[in-house]
């Protein structure tokens, strides 16, 4: 009786598709049940002014608050992921450079920044952090050239993320005798800190705010493939009147950086790159009086529960794992659905990614940029390949590349066990590999069956759920129902071979001061 | 009242879209309907961070102006000003401007029959408000005579209420009936259901009450009568057009939608069109599926089309009311 009734008033009557009769409506076959994202209003070109982008054609290194020339003369060119063009050349530090930076970093600390009283460091940081926000559509423009990443996150959220983590760690620098109750904090000296390619401002400022913060003075080697904007911000330092030697910029590739860490004169290394980078860094310290902390890859879960609110879980899913191109170690990589919302997550999935906008980064509209080089992209596909040898299937948005420039189009394989290597190694490019489960406990099993342990999100409509689950997922950052949020006062940091130590919050400031009796 | 007792409940609907699906006449079947409230806004204030310049901005508020339902819902409303709605619904700005006319005008029942006649045969359509809009607080029988007297008159499209009270005091059946029985009532006019959302309050109930018109028979459904705060809001016509995305996967049917009240800006309607795009894709950037409910809304469309076009702003003065 009851669907009688409902026939009547729906009236579901099938009609070809020409002309509908006003009062009935037309009812598809399932075949012809597909949304279409094409060109019927497209969007015209909306790209941020970048004219007044004034590019040096070389960075020199900055050592003792001035830029110097490296002692080999050699520069290695920078070039924009999304064109293939050269944008500047960088000095390329060798030992002796290195040599120089830590011995200016050295005078610094013992002279001028660990003598300074914290208040007086923290209005340095204030006033860099106010620089930076006065800067930072310059800065979050040159970040979008240097890197591939689009205007969209490095304006909205790049740059304001580098102002906010100064803007907290310099409300630290004259607290920290109330940080650690009881125990007075002393600085370390000198930090060596390398910073890997895809967030090179905010990453820089992770690791500077808190060490000045403490009363350390640094040397920081940025990425080879995105140093510019690092050299931009050794000119704030400049403007802000920061005492020389208390930063120092060395640039460089892998060699440089083994300079760094080498360096008897030292205190604290600090490190955010590769697992396998983070594995030789530990040997080379091992056995010195150096203080280390890692941050290093990650194959995060996020695992989504059939009680979600399963289209936010899929917005989850899209800034998890194609934010910043996929070059986030804390991406959300390993997709893990609750068997019973599979085909309705994988559903929206596809029709999401066919939203997604890939191209000129500096285009307003742009989701997904370039891929930061041409290594990186060959890694993706070299990982993609595998994917598809041992049998996985991939999705992929249809989206035209550019003909220039590394791409690589929103994609995501179904099909993938915890065999795969898709499952098991970090692709870092936008590319998801989805797995089902049954039940909380095989989804908690399955999220920890890594040698990862960096982060993690569920989505579930439960709260208790979500403590339940959280308190067992062996991951230093949990999101819940959220997914790529951050913030300077929350602890950030891994857990097995994602590495050891937390930046951000208070925590922050642990890795940068020996604790002592007051 | 209706006689037969309806399986309305949302677990019910499910066991309903599950036997369809069975039929082989649907696809999968979402099972939760929850909406995350901060995600859900935070994704609505993605769409408006597109920039829509040039080319697109000007295809984009020609769209808008085809979409427009022009409405007067004022107690004071006349013949009278009902024509200057009209004429200005058939002809919104200098023809060489090259702008479409607006989709339909808006009007309480009674003024169907001027609406009518001013419009001619246009293709302008008449909307008419019925069930005693905006509360939708009288029996039942009284309301779908409102209905069928409209329709008589010729409205092409009918916008009712649904019954927020007995929505909010559980009684689902009883509201899925009343649309169901106005749907009846319409005849050939298209049924759009305003579920006043700002009444509703939250996501979840706004998902429901979407579900619920729908599956009672909705040609569209609306978000707001414009007479309460908050009305169309980006969020909770995203909510609205997910529902709409998800009844058609399951069934195959397109459903429009019509956001209503508090979109007064160019540059908002563009933002509800970027969503539409990205929700919906291509099929439904028709006036068929999409329609602004908007009394305010058209000149400041038309002054960014002049704009776009001249190159210069021109004095509201410029611009006729409706």
């Amino acid at each position: 009786m009851a669907s009688k009734k409902l026939s009547r008033a729906t009236k579901l009557v099938v009609l070809p598709r020409t002309a509908p009769v006003a009062h009935e409506r037309v009812v598809l076959p399932v075949s012809e049940r597909r949304l279409s994202f094409g060109d019927k209003w497209s969007y015209a070109p909306a790209p941020e002014a970048h004219n007044y982008i004034q590019l040096k054609p070389r960075y020199q290194l900055f050592i003792g608050g001035k830029f110097v020339a490296p002692r080999s003369g050699k520069y290695f060119d920078s070039i924009n992921p999304a064109t293939e063009e050269k944008l500047a050349e960088i000095a390329e530090a060798d030992a002796r450079d290195v040599d120089l930076a830590v011995k200016s970093a050295r005078r610094a600390y013992k002279n001028v920044w660990s003598k300074m009283a914290g208040r007086e460091r923290g209005k340095f940081l204030y006033r860099i952090a106010r620089i930076i926000q006065e800067k930072s559509r310059e800065l979050a423009v040159l970040e979008t050239m240097d890197g591939g990443k689009t205007i969209k996150e490095s304006r909205d959220i790049d740059l304001p993320l580098v102002a906010a983590h100064f803007f907290y760690y310099a409300g630290w620098a004259d607290k920290l005798e109330y940080a650690f109750p009881g125990r007075a904090a002393q600085p370390l000296g000198v930090a060596g800190q390398i910073i890997p390619w895809n967030f090179p401002l905010l990453m820089a400022a992770w690791k500077l705010a808190p060490a000045l913060a403490c009363g350390n003075t640094c040397v920081l080697k940025p990425a080879e493939t995105t140093s510019i904007t690092a050299m931009h911000l050794a000119e704030i330092f400049q403007e802000a009147g920061l005492p020389d030697g208390v930063v120092n910029i060395v640039t460089g590739a892998g060699e440089t950086g083994k300079a760094l860490v080498d360096h008897s004169d030292v205190n604290k290394i600090a490190f955010t790159g590769s697992t396998s980078v983070g594995k030789l860094l530990t040997q080379a310290v091992a056995g010195t009086k150096k203080k280390l902390t890692l941050e290093l890859g990650g194959k995060a879960a996020n695992i989504i529960f059939e009680d979600a609110a399963i289209d936010q879980a899929v917005e989850g899913i899209i800034s998890g794992i194609y934010f910043n191109q996929g070059h986030v170690c804390c991406a959300g990589s390993r997709l893990l659905v609750q068997e019973g919302v599979f085909p309705a997550v994988i559903r929206k999935l596809r029709d999401r990614i066919a939203t997604l906008r890939i191209g000129n980064p500096l285009d307003k509209n742009t989701d997904i940029g370039a891929i930061n080089s041409r290594m990186q992209l060959d890694k993706i596909c070299e990982l993609v390949d595998s994917g598809l040898k041992q049998g996985a299937e991939l999705v992929q948005s249809n989206a035209k590349l550019p003909a220039k420039g590394y791409w690589y189009p929103p994609s995501f394989f179904t099909g993938v066990t915890a065999s795969h290597r898709i499952a098991q190694e970090e692709i870092f490019g936008p590319v998801l590999s989805v797995m089902t489960f049954r039940t909380p406990e095989e989804a908690i099993e399955r999220a920890n069956n890594t040698p990862y342990g960096l982060s993690a999100g569920i989505w579930t409509d439960k709260g208790s759920k979500i403590f339940k689950i959280i308190s067992k997922l062996r991951a230093g950052v949990v999101w819940a129902n959220t997914y790529n949020k951050f913030d300077p006062t929350s602890p950030f940091g891994g857990y097995k071979e994602s590495g050891f130590g937390r930046e951000g919050g208070r925590h922050g400031l642990l890795p940068y001061v020996t604790l002592t009796a007051p | 009242m209706l006689g037969i007792p309806m399986p309305t409940s949302p677990a019910n609907m499910h066991a309903i879209a599950r036997a369809e699906n069975r039929n082989g006449t649907s696809g999968p079947v979402r099972l939760s309907h929850t909406i995350d409230q901060i995600m859900v806004e935070e994704r609505a204030a993605a769409f408006a961070k597109r920039s829509i310049k040039t080319s697109a901005k000007l295809a984009g508020l020609k769209m808008a102006i085809s979409m427009m339902d022009l409405t007067t819902l004022e107690g004071k409303d006349t013949p009278g000003k009902v024509a200057f709605v009209c004429r200005k619904a058939m002809q919104p700005m200098d023809p060489r401007y090259e702008v479409p006319s607006c989709a339909a005008v808006c009007v309480y029942s009674n003024l169907v029959r001027p609406a009518k006649k001013f419009l001619g045969n246009s293709g302008v359509k008449v909307a008419s408000v019925a069930t005693a809009f905006p509360t939708g607080l009288m029996p039942l029988k009284l309301k779908l005579q409102e209905v069928r007297s409209a329709a008589r008159d010729g409205a092409d499209e009918i916008d009712m209420v649904i019954d927020r009270g007995q929505f909010l005091a559980g009684n689902h059946n009883r509201v899925f009936d009343e649309i169901a029985a106005t749907k009846e009532a319409c005849g050939a006019a298209h049924l759009k259901v305003i579920l006043e959302t700002g009444e509703l309050q939250t996501y979840d109930n706004v998902r429901i009450a979407s579900e619920i018109a729908m599956r009672a028979g909705a040609d569209f459904i609306k978000t707001s009568t414009g007479k309460v705060t908050p009305a169309a809001t980006m969020p909770v016509t995203l909510v609205m057009l997910e529902a709409i995305r998800d009844y058609f996967y399951e069934t195959g049917i397109r459903i429009g939608m019509k956001p209503a009240g508090g979109i007064k800006t160019a540059k908002q309607s563009l933002a509800y069109l970027v969503m539409l795009k990205e929700t919906l894709g291509d099929d439904w950037l028709t006036p068929d599926l999409f329609r602004f409910g908007a009394s305010t809304l058209a000149n400041d469309v038309l002054m960014q089309i002049a704009k776009t076009v001249d190159g210069n702003y021109q004095g509201a003065d410029y611009f006729s009311l409706p």
